[in-house]
């Protein structure tokens, strides 16, 4: 789990192993003309087999729209996607709806936020999990009944025989997110995109499912990219991150050197701005200013200038590049940003006595 | 319930009367089970809070924790006299709540405001933020004077941090963080000597969450507020609280003052509950040894017998765990304050080492469905839909 990210470096293309997935300028526009609004903007970055590489930001940075996009389930309409998403050398993007829909339960699969949503609520868990067994394996009804009452113990269900007949209703937001892992991983899938996965869930759950993914990782080689919020998830679990911020990623790093080193403002601002358990109390938040409604256009310059403390003259002017940061630092670092940070905003905070507040 | 033995006030937990605003004893709130379509039988009980004492001195922040379920909203509503308790008593500034009727009541509620975690929930979407100030603050005879009333509403927006173009605009016009601004201001309309906060800073982004913490700090100071706030995110809790309460299960396992809370846990629910916490430091997340829980919170319409956390404990003995409820109690460790109570049997045992954890029988840990469909992160809100 601690091993350094050798991910391949955008834009160099080269590097190490074959990634699993490459994903390539993804871009997704809703709306057209006037109206239109780039949620995803050339957002490019690989996966290697057993890597978890992580997707961090707030609210509406774009996070589920490209997990979306990737297993092609944005709405039918409505919506533009572009840029390449090649998953073991083939072009996602360019397969039909029945192709894909193979694809998706056999070699990517997804978990959501919301586990209920992606459950049948009127059919029974067992004949669920059995489903995608018979779908993608073939496999007869018996044995995929057996195998099914195997994944739900292996995820830490208890009592599996009994709870084949259960609904999922019946079954708690813990247990839920485990079955709904279980049908993800019925089939083996080499590439599993967990969005929000622990959100809903209290922390003493939320450790138990995350170490069932770790253990995922560990022992079946699976590539994950977790998508989340929660900075304390992406410290434990991602071997690269990357930051987005309005729809484009606005830095990657592997995670020691992000948060030991966050060369983005934002970036050191959302690490500023959580309170933590293993810090002596009383240092005083340092909050980003604003809003995201603050935002400028990335065409217009930096779409965080307005909130950045860093803001200098060509911010508003110029948007800065997705570049590799600096040389030292190796070629998987990559920064979006004209004055990025010297320092951890961390090793000079202000506490209580300083700001006189 | 025969299993709970009810819950005296102790001797040991008294602070100094004058520094008590809120004194809660033995509280308890069970919500009926109903079923049936023609008449409505009562088939059991949710035992949302089942023997809440706590003290919370003038102001200070008292942080209230659990896991989804436990009992930590019911509470805050039965403090507040918005749930109608089913045994116990809330005595607010000396005044015990539930003797006092009508008017009575509403004159004292004022001294008492809420601030809820969905700001857009909680608040009428056909009111101007103006319209929604003044309501609370009429109703109290604090906008009789319309001049000191506009003086009050500029002030309010200054302190929560509005623009003063904020009053005549409606709520979803406002961000997240803004309209919990807006939920505070309307809280603060008032002149409250206590707020519940009832996860105010859960549906914020980060970024946002931290303009509010420091915002709720800045006015505990301005106007000598005492909140009680009640999170799941146990770092925000640790970071605002100076005293906090760990609940399992409708009751405190735990209480501590927030440093001592932290550094030295002593119930094995809140050992567990802080290694869970994930931690944004790498270094930290490499080496840190987490207690992994097994299974999820029990009912709360059929809790546990004896230690309601015996089911999943991992110190759990072979005596009296499953059979003796343990009441929340000053623990004989040297150096352990008496502010710091624990209600656990074993506390001192397992403090010094003496007991080691265990292993956690999966079976035990899952009675909650062989007990009925009772769902727990639905809760009882679900059942009456779920039963046949
Ligand atoms: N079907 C849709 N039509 C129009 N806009 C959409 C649609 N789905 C998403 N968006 C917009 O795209 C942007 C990115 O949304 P996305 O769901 O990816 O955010 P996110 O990073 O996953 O946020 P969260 O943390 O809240 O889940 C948002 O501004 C959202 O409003
Ligand atoms: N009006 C009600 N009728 C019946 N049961 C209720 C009612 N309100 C709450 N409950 C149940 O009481 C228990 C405690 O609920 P409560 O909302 O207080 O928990 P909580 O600790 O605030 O949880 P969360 O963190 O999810 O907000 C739950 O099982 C809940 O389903
Ligand atoms: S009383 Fe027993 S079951 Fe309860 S916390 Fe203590 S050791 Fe665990
Ligand atoms: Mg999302
Ligand atoms: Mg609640």
């Amino acid at each position: 789990m601690t091993t350094q990210a050798s991910t391949t470096a955008y834009p160099s293309g080269a590097g190490g192993g074959e990634p699993l997935l490459s994903v390539r300028d993804l871009t997704v526009t809703f709306g057209r003309g006037g109206r239109a609004f780039t949620a995803v903007d050339h957002v490019s970055f690989d996966v290697q087999p057993g890597q978890t590489v992580g997707l961090v930001g707030e609210s509406g940075c774009g996070k589920s729209v490209t997990s979306l996009a990737i297993m092609q389930l944005l709405p039918s309409r409505g919506n533009t996607v572009s840029g390449t998403v090649s998953f073991a050398g083939e072009d996602l993007l360019s397969l039909s709806d029945a192709q894909m829909r193979d694809r998706r339960g056999r070699d990517l699969a997804m978990i959501f936020q919301d586990p209920l949503s992606s459950l049948n609520p009127v059919v029974p868990l067992g004949t669920q999990v059995a489903e995608v067994l018979q779908r993608h394996k073939g496999m007869k009804n018996a044995p995929a009944q057996k195998r099914a009452a195997e994944l739900l113990d292996k995820v830490g269900i208890p009592d599996p025989t009994r709870r084949l007949k259960e609904y999922p209703h019946q079954l708690s937001g813990g247990m839920r997110q485990r079955a709904l892992i279980a049908m993800a991983l019925a089939c083996e899938p080499r590439l599993l995109i967990a969005d929000e996965p622990t959100t809903a869930l209290d922390v003493t759950i939320q450790a138990q499912i995350l170490a069932l993914l770790k253990e995922l990782v560990q022992d079946s080689g699976t590539a994950l990219i977790m998508i989340t919020h929660d900075l304390g998830v992406v410290a434990g679990l991602c071997d690269e991150v990357n930051v987005l911020y309005g729809g484009r990623i606005v830095e990657r790093a592997g995670r020691h050197d992000l948060f030991a080193r966050p060369r983005h403002p934002y970036t050191g601002g959302l690490l500023a701005s959580i309170p933590r358990l293993t810090e002596e109390r009383g240092r005083r938040l340092t909050p980003v200013p604003g809003s995201v409604a603050d935002n400028i256009p990335w065409d217009h310059g930096c779409a965080f200038a307005p909130r950045c403390a860093s803001e200098i003259g060509v911010c508003r002017e110029r948007t800065p590049e997705l570049v590799p940061d600096r040389p030292e630092l190796g070629a998987d670092r990559l920064l979006r940003c004209h004055n990025p940070l010297e320092s951890n905003p961390l090793d000079d905070a202000p506490t209580t006595e300083e700001s006189g507040a | 319930m025969t299993t709970s033995t009810p819950t005296q006030p102790t001797a040991d937990q008294a602070l100094p009367d004058e520094d008590v605003l809120l004194d809660v004893r033995g509280l308890k709130v069970h919500f009926p089970i109903k079923k049936g379509v023609l008449i409505d039988r009562t088939v059991g009980h949710v035992y949302a809070v089942d023997g809440m004492d706590l003290q919370i001195r003038r102001g200070e922040t008292y942080g209230l924790v659990g896991e989804s379920g436990c009992g930590k909203s019911t509470f805050g509503r039965a403090v507040l006299q918005l749930e109608e308790p089913t045994e116990g008593e809330v005595l607010f500034d000396g005044t015990d709540l539930a003797s006092l009727r009508g008017e009575a009541l509403r004159r004292q509620r004022r001294h008492m405001q809420m601030v809820f975690q969905d700001p857009l929930g909680s608040l009428d979407p056909r009111q101007t933020v103006e319209q929604l100030l003044l309501e609370g603050m009429r109703a109290h005879g604090l906008a009789d004077d319309a001049k000191a009333a506009r003086a009050r509403l500029s002030a309010l927006l200054d302190a929560v941090g509005l623009p003063k173009n904020a009053l005549s605009k409606y709520p979803h016009e406002f961000s997240g963080g803004q309209r919990q601004r807006v939920g505070i201001a309307r809280a603060l309309s008032v002149d409250p000597k206590l707020i519940v906060a009832d996860e105010p800073v859960s549906a914020l982004d980060v970024s946002v969450q931290a303009q509010v913490v420091n915002l709720l700090e800045d006015l505990q100071e301005e106007f000598g507020l005492t909140y009680l706030v009640i999170a799941h995110d146990l770092a925000v809790v640790r970071h605002i609280s100076d005293r906090i309460g760990v609940m399992y299960l409708g009751a405190l396992v735990e209480e501590a003052d927030a440093d001592d809370l932290y550094t030295s846990p002593l119930h094995p629910y809140t050992r567990a509950l802080l290694s869970a916490v994930p931690v944004p430091d790498p270094t930290v997340e490499d080496t840190r040894e987490q207690i992994l829980l097994a299974g999820d919170l029990p009912s709360p319409a059929n809790p546990p017998s004896g230690c309601r956390f015996h089911t999943r404990c991992p110190w759990r003995q072979a005596t009296r765990c499953d059979t003796e409820r343990p009441q929340l109690r000053v623990v004989d460790l040297p150096g352990t304050p008496a502010g710091h109570r624990v209600a656990c049997h074993w506390a001192e045992q397992i403090a010094s080492g003496e007991l080691r954890p265990h292993d956690v029988d999966m079976e035990l840990t899952d009675q909650t469905l062989t007990a009925g469909p009772v769902d727990t992160t639905l809760g009882a809100k679900g059942l009456t839909d779920t039963l046949p």
